[in-house]
């Protein structure tokens, strides 16, 4: 994966397989602290302590279509090669979090990427789930929701390509002059 | 300039009104993009964002854009498939932006499969 921001469209891809309605991404990037942190929730179906332990096997996958699964996997090398660690607590039938955090600063960090793209990716594949994305940077805050969307759309379709070019402007607009 | 608000999707669900439809007779595309980690890391998001800017430039409404889990063919990604109505789904390989736009004018604008990027024709649906 080139960016942060793919990574993050992949795992929240699990957390719809798992069946979340509600899945909340936040992203901060705290330059005093040098850290990056990603967090992302979800009330799926949840893991068992042994599936949790397994989860970050490239050989373990629930999945039918193909042997290995590499989405978490993924992430954790992404997250160790920028002095980072991942994180993924779970509780079946409640939901499940993933936390990945990585040193700002560091020369193998990968850059965030483009967010409303994923985000937009996500909306257009599961236009039905709740997806909240908190941005936070050194302090700022932005706070994307397509609860707020789906209130306001007039007898448009949440995916169609009207709603999301808009999505993907509106997060754009508000989040690039920041990183 | 102000950024956009929430407030403004009341004005793009006005202007979508005003939208064409494809073709006379054409009935509804359905673009889907595959997505999985193999098709995340061969560059799936882009491809998205390729068929969304092509549908915002031609002003075009009856276009549905949406996403399916992994296909099991991770060598040929990134891949999408078109539909129309009843016609038989068309699958395209290994895409990359330029592929997607000219699959946008050639297959859901003017109505003609575009073969030398093509998998297969109607051999399974995606859903
Ligand atoms: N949010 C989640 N909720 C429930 N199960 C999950 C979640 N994320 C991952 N899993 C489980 O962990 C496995 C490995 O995930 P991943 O590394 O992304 O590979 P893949 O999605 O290709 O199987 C999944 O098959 C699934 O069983
Ligand atoms: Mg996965």
């Amino acid at each position: 994966m080139e960016d942060l921001s793919l990574h993050i469209l992949d795992i929240v891809e699990n957390s719809v397989s798992a069946g979340a309605k509600n899945v909340e991404i936040v992203v901060s990037e705290n330059r005093p602290r040098d850290l990056l942190r990603i967090e992302i929730s979800d009330d799926g179906k949840g893991m068992n302590p042994a599936a949790v332990a397994h989860a970050t096997d490239p050989f373990y996958t629930t999945r039918t279509t193909r042997k290995v699964g590499l989405g978490l996997a993924l992430l954790e090398e992404a997250a160790k090669m920028a002095n980072g660690s991942m994180d993924i607590h779970s509780v079946p039938g409640i939901g499940t979090k993933v936390i990945a955090i990585f040193q700002h600063s560091n020369i193998d960090r990968k850059p965030l990427g483009d967010m409303a793209a994923t985000i937009v990716m996500l909306v257009a594949g599961s236009p039905d789930v709740e997806f909240t994305y908190r941005y936070e940077h050194d302090g700022y805050t932005f706070t994307f929701q397509t609860k707020e969307i789906r209130a306001q759309l007039r007898g448009l379709e949440m995916n169609s390509p009207d709603t999301l070019s808009f999505i993907r402007e509106y997060i754009t607009e508000h989040t690039v002059s920041l990183s | 300039m102000a950024k956009l608000k929430i407030e403004d999707l009341d004005r793009i669900a006005e202007e979508a009104r005003s939208k064409m439809t494809i073709r006379e007779g054409a009935g509804k595309a359905r673009i889907t993009v595959h997505m999985g980690t193999c098709g995340i890391a061969a560059g799936a998001r882009a491809i998205m964002s390729a068929f969304l800017d092509e549908i915002k430039a031609h002003n075009i409404k009856d276009v549905i854009i949406t996403t399916s889990g992994c296909a099991g063919l991770c060598s040929r990604e990134p891949m999408a498939t078109v539909e129309f109505g009843n016609q038989a789904p068309v699958k395209y390989v290994d895409l990359t932006d330029e592929k997607a736009r000219k699959i946008f004018k050639e297959h859901v604008l003017g109505g003609k499969f575009v073969m030398e990027y093509a998998l297969s024709v109607g051999s399974e649906r995606i859903r």
